[in-house]
């Protein structure tokens, strides 16, 4: 069982540099449909199947793997663009800095006072770097829509973290902060919308008549 | 039978908010604010009388002090701006409102949700609710600059919120690190806490300081409050900078009890301290000459939870009036709000430039928008002259004289600066070009307003024993047991 999900855990760090590097929005969001699936499979994967495990991964699944790539779509189509143009850190720079940031955080989990059993698990620096990943992407893109993508990649991050401590949340919680999520993309993914309505672009450089 | 009044008290905002997009027509629909507003008040009430702890079988909700205190808060602001939107939404029909009072009654039951809860992640869950559901109420005005302030008020909280989760879940890693057993629930985490595992804990806490001071809007993680707050309708920002603000402190208050609990309650302070001189000195900087009234009430707000945050790392006696103080700042910046929004409503605009001699077109909201910034701006006999001088003797009599020689320099830059943008828009004569000449004030637009007014009169004037209790009870809480 390990094995699988640490070849699982590489795969979601060969995703991230892939969403860093491309700038094909469909082939982002489904990267994070991919990216949602596998994460999606963790849950059973790390702590074998029970009625807790099989509820989170199911429901992780629909939301993560289905229902926002959906919604993403959905906005994505409505407003007619395909490409990220020119982001504020360019593409080759960002990859650098992912590599870099991926690095830093198998160097770094080496060293966090981890329990014995997790100290060989990939959960932890996967974890990290997926974080680092969701960041780069939120301070280095213009569209709404690969803010929110950054937004996304940045919980899946959390989410992996998370996996080392399935019996800290209960089902209810869980169910609540998945959730959360699929309300919180909805309203982006509204917004957006009202985005390119009002201004014929989705580059939030638009956004920046709010200021002292 | 208690058990089931906290889930009526949260159950009836939910079903209020699910009617509220059932029903088709506007014109009742605003109806529902007052009677959901004034039936919380009500439970509110029941829940805070005999101050007996409540707590669900599972232990993840609950009612303790601070809880009672923060309900209380919440649900006399919501209760008042419940009535201020009738007038408001009345004068708007044209504009449609079911989201708008959709959102507004989830807001209220998220917000209720996060001050009963007993357990990290239903509070997480609920703040992030917050977010969520006051997100289409910034956007009500559907223009170029509304669309800005939301977008960069969800893209950062949602950001913030997310590093919560991340403190949250290290607070768990400290539990299974330091004794093996994990639960979130808030009294096994202050029972076990002494044995956590310390670097996990600290670090869990810098995560819950920065995610929840987002929402606070501590400075430098404030920069989607003037945003927000000015291009809200007047009444989201009385909600947003008395309720979410006091929810998210609440939050922060939970972690600052489980720092205490682990005895790492020195750090936590030290940290609460410099977050709060910090924000006091932002607010201070960006309130001077602010073209724009009600941008300048959003850094009033990062100046009081600056405030709060001193007198909770100072201690003391000062505990106690940051837990007053607390209340009264949520109330008062419900009347500048509300004042500030009949203002915003009749002229057109929100420019200092544009808006002068307030006090003859609308003699009512102005007079209450003045009193409200001298009751702000710590003047006697209003009541936050009264926390804040309780936060300032708590201050001295720790010998923090520098903490406060500072406090005091903010204090009066920050009124000088609120004075003059203020005193401006009151007096003088009113410009040429009128705005909307129609708009009238109504007894629904300026009544609730003045009923908070009175409460922190009254409460400057004569504090009452039940209030007391509920204060002092709150900040027993957070006293550091040696």
């Amino acid at each position: 069982m390990d094995t699988i999900s640490n070849i699982l855990l590489l795969l979601v760090i060969l995703l991230n540099f892939f969403l860093l590097g491309s700038s094909r929005l469909a082939s982002c969001i489904r990267t994070i449909a991919l990216q949602g699936g596998i994460l999606s499979l963790l849950p059973v994967l790390a702590h074998g199947f029970s009625g807790h495990t099989l509820f989170l991964s199911t429901v992780a699944f629909l939301l993560k793997g289905i229902a926002i790539p959906y919604l993403l779509f959905r906005a994505i189509r409505q407003v007619h663009i395909r490409r990220e143009i020119e982001p504020l850190i360019g593409y080759v720079p960002t990859l650098i800095l992912g590599t870099l940031a991926t690095a830093g955080s198998f160097i770094f989990s080496g060293r966090l006072p981890l329990i014995p059993e997790h100290s060989q698990s990939l959960f932890v620096p996967v974890g990290l770097a997926t974080l680092a990943t969701g960041f780069l992407m939120l301070i280095s893109r213009r569209k709404a829509i690969t803010q929110a993508l950054g937004y996304l990649i940045f919980e899946n991050g959390i989410f992996i973290f998370g996996m080392l401590l399935t019996e800290a949340m209960p089902l209810m919680v869980e169910a609540g902060v998945l959730l959360d999520l699929l309300v919180g993309v909805f309203v982006m993914a509204i917004l957006m919308h009202q985005i390119n309505r009002e201004f014929s672009t989705m580059n939030t450089d638009n956004l920046t008549s709010l200021k002292e | 039978m208690e058990n089931n009044l906290l889930a009526v008290l949260l159950l009836l905002p939910f079903c209020g908010s699910v009617l509220a997009f059932s029903l088709p027509s506007d014109r009742l629909r605003p109806w529902l604010l007052p009677l959901c507003g004034t039936l919380h008040l009500a439970l509110t009430f029941l829940v805070i009388q005999g101050g007996r702890p409540l707590t669900t079988a599972n232990g993840w909700l609950g009612v303790d002090p601070l809880s009672r205190l923060i309900l209380l808060v919440i649900s006399l602001l919501f209760c008042g701006c419940s009535f201020y939107a009738l007038g408001y939404l009345r004068y708007r029909i044209s504009w449609g409102n079911r989201t708008f009072v959709g959102c507004l009654l989830l807001f209220l039951s998220a917000m209720t949700l996060a001050a009963i809860s007993r357990h990290l992640g239903i509070l997480w869950v609920a703040v992030e609710t917050t977010t969520v559901a006051s997100a289409p109420l910034i956007y009500y005005n559907r223009n170029r600059l509304s669309i800005e302030a939301t977008w960069k008020y969800l893209l950062l909280g949602s950001v913030g919120i997310a590093l919560a989760m991340l403190g949250i879940l290290f607070i768990a890693y400290a539990a299974l690190a330091g004794n093996g057993h994990v639960s979130l629930q808030f009294d096994d985490i202050l029972h076990g806490a002494a044995s956590y595992s310390r670097p996990w804990l600290r670090a869990g806490f810098v995560f819950l300081l920065v995610g929840f001071g987002v929402k606070v809007g501590f400075a430098p993680l404030h920069t989607w409050k003037p945003d927000a707050y000015g291009e809200a309708p007047g009444l989201v920002g009385a909600l947003l900078a008395g309720g979410l603000t006091s929810v998210a402190f609440l939050a922060l208050l939970r972690t600052l009890q489980i720092m205490d609990a682990a005895s790492e309650a020195v750090m936590a302070r030290e940290a609460f301290l410099a977050m709060g001189l910090l924000s006091m000195a932002f607010a201070a900087v960006f309130v001077v000459r602010q073209p724009d009234f009600k941008r300048m009430l959003a850094y009033s707000s990062v100046e009081h939870m600056g405030i709060l945050a001193i007198g909770i790392s100072v201690g003391g006696v000062a505990t106690f009036g940051a837990m007053l103080h607390l209340m009264n700042n949520a109330l008062t910046k419900g009347v500048l709000f509300l004042a500030a929004g009949n203002i915003h409503r009749r002229f057109g605009s929100k420019k200092v430039d544009d808006v002068r001699g307030a006090i003859t077109l609308l003699p009512f909201s102005a007079t209450l928008f003045l009193l409200g910034f001298l009751a702000i701006t710590g003047s006697p006999p209003f009541s936050p002259f009264i926390s804040e001088f309780t936060i300032l003797q708590g201050v001295f009599s720790g010998d923090h004289y520098v903490t406060g020689g500072l406090f005091l320099f903010f204090l009066a830059v920050i009124f000088i600066g609120m004075g003059s943008t203020v005193l401006s828009v009151v007096f003088g004569n009113p410009p040429e070009k009128k705005g909307d000449e129609n708009y009238r004030e109504t007894f629904a637009t300026t009544g609730a307003p003045l009923i908070m007014l009175l409460i922190v009169l009254v409460l400057g004037v004569y504090l009452p024993d039940p209030v007391r209790h509920i204060c002092a009870d709150a900040a027993a809480l957070l006293e550091v047991r040696p």
